[in-house]
């Protein structure tokens, strides 16, 4: 390898040190060099939204990031929001109302969400369509996602 | 669809930036936001031998008032700008066009300033900063200069940048009193690029007339579309309907010079500009009837 | 019959593992010593093959191999017919022409592979592909659907003298005569342009040959993993048992992921057996849109034959079907446009050619719909066009049509996708059609909305449009299902699943029978180790097909259940209750043992199996139906339009769906609400443009546009139940459902929006920029 990049990252709240081929995709990145395979690519291109992550609470498209770019920043991917035991009120909400089908973009939904939620308590149908319109939905047509993130919306703002 | 290998840096100063450039020449691309720049190197349509990523540049990224207007670090975010309350106050336009920018993710990562070098013809910010005659300060080792965006965008994807300069700060002056302004454009969906788009502004006279006004189109030719002719119609004119449809009709039918795709043909695309030309007359005009 | 389970709104269980990033995808299959494939694809749509020189790729550093068709030896051979037309048409011209692993001598269409580089990463292999030099010789291309059988044209097959790939006529009555005492005949040209899947996983193959067991493992994301080993076994000669396909979690399918083989499929495998090691290969989007198959390009010639009451006489046409450059698939989708082209509606005299013609594109197979959306298209837009002709209401020529309940079975006389004449099990179209008509407003809308915002300057226009769905064909499904000592159930089905909640609604079935949680249900579908005979998942066949082999199976294990827990419990069977993983005799709840106690009473380590019977609480059962079950439909919007930027929003969407017994109401909402956004999709955003030179335009998902968010109505689904007379269940499919009526529907309610323009609409789909002509056109008549 010409030159390898030396990254510590947190991802999940776990630090991580890697030395890595700087043109890694972060998705790439996440998934072989971490192992975390939550996050999904459907695009490379930046347009379908599956392989949104958080980047320091925000939500970025990880197929559009290197890896040497989160040298010293904190990832969140949806292996961070609740176990199988014990789901996040966000994805206990996606499995009441069957917001998801194949499963394949959910992870970047997820993400999306997640600080959608903390910053707009109580959106309208409205705002929610607006709100991931950055994530391409294939099974769904999108509605039991839309009632989902009332449904979460109401249980994590009581 | 996966990257060449590049020869990455990650400089954390300006200075250390405009040497690397300097050195690398035509070999170098600059990694702003990354949002148009990624996906092309992901399809190998570029293959940058270094990668000069500006990311880890703490001083570029201020939003600052001066007297006239605000001052933007090239690499503010979409979405900071998008939420940042002096840019609502002051340059109410340029806050308008920030949501209607791509999704909220490409808009957490994506740059003003990277989005203004890509100088994509169909990009908002193009034609918004055109028409809110900002200019751009750009440097490289040896001076800055500033250039006016109208001369700042040269061609499709093509700007007056020299390879071994960077883009520092975009300079967006506020309107004058009783101006009006407007985006409207038409996409398939809301977040892809516009098949049409323009930005309108336009200034009141104490009598309702017209001081100034601005008509610059997006996807309309290789570069920000500046309707000159039409906006010389409204000059010093009050503002009617009729005088707004031939406004419409000049910019759309004699001034732009829009190009045919897959999505639409020139002509559909010179029939939207002409619809919405009117719509952002109309709009701006009220705005600039309400302003003080 | 009542249902404790089935029937009801079940929470999924596959979902934690989905939701937690759990759920293994074959993208996420790593595998110790793995390599990475890239192949080199040609740009050219057409272009005969004059040399490949490798040797800068091999140089590469982390590259291992790049092989050519030269490489493969005698194991170059096309995939094999997937599916060969139905033996029991008569007169049927097939000229089966199969797509080929490596290019040998010519490219046929655009992304078709001339070499594949294995290396380290596919970052190292993506770099090697681009080290390969190759020469072609291009050659004019083929991609008109008519202008390709004109004589002299170019030919895709230069064995075959034609571009023909398929001819048949099917015949139902005799149209000729009925045309004779017909009061108005219509003539129609349709347009039918292609469209994507785009399944949100792309395709994606990990193979893994083990050298010491002789043993080749392959993890594929498709809908057919038994025919996948079964071929594959063939091909490598290998015992089936010796491979083994795991279609695990798979991110939708929607049709293009059944295939024998994809080349891909069938290059992969070869490799690994070759180097020892294991490779993989996933499918980039760019790859996709040129390697993965599509579908819906058609040109339709039609005349429809009515009385001046609107009675339908007959219908004729002729179908130009694009089977792009190759046909593994057989007639499936073109028949299925034929059996469809009757809609509803009781046509007695049907008259109807088939042509399938190859061209220098993407090989079509179906794509959800799979031919029946064009064929609903047709007759519905015909019925529009003739009610305006005799001045009928367009729903009223619609009641006047359809097949009355007591007409069911009703026998459509032409053989269909599954090789039988085609028979509408059941059906009561009617009350829905009404209940759609309510749902909307219809009357209301028409009468005093409508016309308070044409008043206003809106052009907001209404449709209805009501479809039938031939779904759960055979051949055949089958399920197993054992109770294991612990007290779990577990099951195997060998459909594949692609987010259709198999794992739900199955359990749900074998909790039905066997009393116990959903959450108690193992069931592995997709795996041939667990389940070794099946076909796949398609023709919204699933809850059908396998469902009912499912419920075969349970029910069987519920009889053996009863059987060894009346002796033990000394109470005769019907005495007997089956309730939280319990035996317990009605009323005497103490009385009671468990499923696991039974299920280890029933595997004895000593003592003997009685002659004549099995150990264990399991069961193998079937389930092959004759003929399909017809579902059926009726949806309905209400479009506002903007003729000045041709910008659209759909105020309202209602459906009125008809899939008989449904297992889990919340998967069946599911299933329409995401068919309704692929047919929206295909009524108004998603064309796949290919130029002259058989090049895709938009070969990437920011310009082939499918529906987001903020394009999607809310759907408001009610359901209607006309149970399936030929299974126990009484399903029937509703997978393709959504999709099938939207583009005429769309067509319908865009003309009686855009009312002042007169418009009529003979195409799908359409755009802003189309709809712009179209209007364009009726306001400048030069």
């Amino acid at each position: 390898m010409e030159n390898t990049f030396a990254i510590s990252v947190t991802v999940n709240g776990t630090p991580y040190q890697r030395s890595v081929d700087p043109r890694t995709l972060l998705s790439d990145f996440l998934r072989y060099d971490l192992g975390l395979t939550g996050t999904h690519v459907g695009c490379e291109h930046g347009v379908c939204g599956a392989c949104t992550v958080l980047l320091d609470g925000e939500p970025v498209r990880s197929c559009l990031l290197f890896a040497p770019q989160v040298d010293g920043h904190e990832i969140l991917t949806v292996e961070g929001l609740g176990t199988l035991d014990d789901l996040h009120p966000l994805q206990e909400a996606f499995r009441e109302t069957h917001a998801l089908q194949c499963g394949f973009c959910t992870p970047g939904i997820l993400t999306t969400l997640l600080p959608y939620l903390e910053e707009n308590p109580n959106p309208t149908e409205e705002e929610i369509r607006e709100a991931i319109s950055g994530n391409l939905c294939r099974c769904t047509g999108y509605q039991h996602i839309i009632d989902a993130v009332k449904l979460a919306a109401e249980n994590m703002n009581p | 669809m996966k990257p060449a290998p590049f020869k990455y840096y990650a400089p954390t100063t300006v200075p250390e930036v405009l040497s690397i450039l300097k050195e690398h020449g035509y070999d170098a691309k600059v990694l702003a936001g990354g949002q148009s720049l990624v996906p092309m190197m992901n399809f190998r349509l570029v293959q940058p031998a270094v990668l000069v990523d500006i990311n880890n540049i703490p001083d570029l990224s201020y939003i600052q008032n001066y007297e006239k207007g605000i001052r933007l670090g090239a690499m503010v975010r979409h979405s900071q700008a998008e939420h940042d309350s002096q840019i609502k106050e002051r340059v109410p336009l340029l806050h308008e066009t920030m949501p209607q920018i791509a999704t909220t993710q490409i808009r957490n990562r994506g740059t003003i300033g990277g989005s203004l070098a890509h100088a994509d013809p169909s990009a908002e910010l193009v034609a918004v900063t055109t028409a809110l005659k900002a200019r751009f300060k750009i440097q490289n080792l040896e001076a800055e200069r500033w250039v006016p965006a109208s001369e700042f965008f040269v061609g499709l994807l093509m700007t007056t940048l020299e390879p071994e300069e960077l883009l520092i700060e975009i300079e967006i002056p506020g309107l004058p009193s009783r101006s009006g302004w407007s985006l409207k454009e038409v996409a398939r969906r809301p977040h892809d690029f516009a098949l049409m788009g323009v930005a309108a502004v336009l200034t009141l006279d104490k009598k309702d007339r017209c001081q100034s006004a601005r008509l610059v189109y997006l996807s309309a030719g290789d570069g920000p579309l500046v309707a000159e002719e039409a906006a010389a119609l409204l000059q010093d004119q009050e503002i009617s309907e009729d005088l707004i449809n031939a406004a419409a009709e000049k910019a759309a039918t004699e001034e732009i010079d829009p190009g045919s795709d897959i999505h639409a043909t020139a002509d559909f695309r010179r029939h939207l500009a002409n619809v919405l030309t009117r719509r952002a007359l109309a709009e701006a005009y009220q705005r600039a009837k309400g302003g003080k | 019959m009542t249902y404790k389970v089935i029937g009801k709104r079940v929470k999924r269980v596959e979902d934690p593992r989905l939701l937690t990033g759990q759920a293994l995808f074959v993208g996420d299959v790593t595998l110790p010593d793995m390599l990475h494939a890239a192949f080199l694809r040609s740009d050219y749509a057409h272009a005969k093959l004059i040399s490949i020189d490798v040797n800068l790729a091999l140089e590469v550093s982390g590259v291992v191999a790049v092989y050519t068709a030269a490489d493969m030896g005698d194991a170059w051979e096309p995939g094999p017919p997937l599916v060969s037309p139905p033996p029991t048409l008569e007169n049927v011209v097939f000229n089966s022409r199969r797509q080929v692993p490596l290019v040998k001598d010519k490219v046929k269409h655009a992304g078709e592979i001339i070499a594949v580089v294995v290396a380290e990463s596919r970052y190292i292999a993506e770099d090697a592909v681009e080290e390969i030099l190759v020469e072609f010789e291009p050659l004019p291309v083929v991609v008109d659907l008519e202008k390709c059988l004109e004589p002299g044209s170019v030919l895709v097959h230069d064995d075959l003298d034609t571009n023909l790939a398929a001819h048949l006529v099917q015949n139902k009555g005799d149209y000729e005569s009925a045309r004779k005492g017909a009061d108005l005949i219509i003539n129609r040209r349709f347009q039918l342009d292609r469209g994507a899947a785009v399944a949100m996983e792309n395709r994606g193959i990990v193979a893994d040959w083990n050298e010491k067991n002789q043993h080749l493992t392959v993890w594929d994301a498709t809908q057919s993993p038994i025919p996948i080993r079964n071929g594959l076994a063939a091909r490598l000669g290998l015992t089936q048992r010796q491979v083994r396909v795991i279609a695990p979690f798979v991110g939708g399918g929607f049709g293009p992921k059944i295939m024998m083989f994809y080349a891909e499929e069938m290059v992969l495998p070869w490799i690994t057996m070759k180097l020892g090691v294991p490779i993989k290969w996933i499918e980039d989007r760019r790859e996709n849109f040129y390697a993965t198959t599509q579908e819906r390009e058609q040109i339709h010639e039609v005349e429809m034959a009515l009385s001046k009451e609107g009675h339908i006489l007959g219908i004729k046409q002729t179908i130009i079907h694009d089977t792009g450059a190759f046909n593994p698939y057989g007639l499936t989708t073109p028949l299925n446009t034929q059996s469809h082209s009757m809609g509803a509606y009781d046509v007695q005299n049907y008259s109807s050619e088939v042509i399938v013609v190859f061209t220098n594109k993407t090989i079509v197979t179906p794509v959800r719909g799979a031919g029946r959306p064009q064929g609903i298209y047709i007759v519905e837009r015909l019925l529009d066009i003739a009610a305006r002709e005799l001045e009928l209401d367009l729903m009223e020529i619609r009641r006047l049509n359809f097949i009355p309940p007591d007409a069911f079975p009703y026998e459509h006389k032409i053989i269909d996708q599954a090789f039988v004449p085609l028979i509408l099990d059941s059906g009561n179209y009617e009350p829905a059609f009404d209940k759609a008509l309510e749902m909307l407003g219809y009357e209301d809308f028409i009468k005093k909305e409508q016309p308070r915002l044409r008043a206003e300057g809106k052009h907001v226009g209404i449709g209805i449009v009501p479809f039938i769905e031939t779904t759960g064909v055979g051949p055949y499904e089958g399920a197993r299902v054992s109770v294991e000592p612990s007290g779990k159930i577990s099951a195997a089905t060998g459909v594949g699943t692609q987010g259709q909640s198999h794992m739900t609604s199955f359990a749900q079935i074998i909790a039905e029978h066997l009393g116990v949680q959903v959450t108690d249900v193992n069931l592995v579908t997709g795996d041939t180790a667990e389940f070794q005979w099946g076909t796949g998942t398609f023709a919204s066949r699933g809850a059908v097909v396998a469902g009912n082999a499912v419920n075969a199976a349970a029910s069987d294990v519920r009889q053996k259940v009863l059987k060894l827990a009346s002796k033990i419990l000394e109470t005769p069977e019907k005495e007997l209750e089956l309730e939280d993983g319990m035996v317990r005799v009605v009323d005497i709840p103490d009385q009671s043992i468990s499923l696991g106690e039974l299920a280890l009473l029933a595997n004895p380590l000593r003592g003997a199996v009685e002659p004549g019977t099995e150990p264990g609480l399991e069961s193998t059962k079937y389930f092959g139906p004759a003929f399909g079950a017809t579902a059926f439909g009726v949806h309905g919007m209400i479009l506002e339009v903007d003729p000045e930027t041709m910008m659209i929003k759909i105020r309202k969407y209602i459906t009125v769906e008809d899939c008989g017994t449904m297992i889990n109401p919340l998967v069946v909402e599911g299933q329409i609400h995401g068919g309704v956004s692929m047919g929206i999709g295909n009524a108004y955003y998603e064309k796949l443009h290919y130029d002259e030179n058989g090049q895709l335009l938009n070969a990437n998902l920011a310009d082939y546009l499918i529906p987001g968010s903020t394009e999607m109505p809310h759907i408001d689904v009610h359901h209607a139940n006309t149970p399936a007379p030929n299974n126990e269940l009484g399903t029937k499919g509703v997978g393709e459902a959504g999709a099938i009526p939207v583009p005429a529907l769309f067509a319908q309610a865009l003309e009686n929006a855009l009312h002042d323009y007169e418009l009529e609409i003979l195409e799908t789909p359409l755009s802003p920029n189309r709809l712009y002509e179209l209007l364009h056109k009726q306001e400048d008549p030069s």
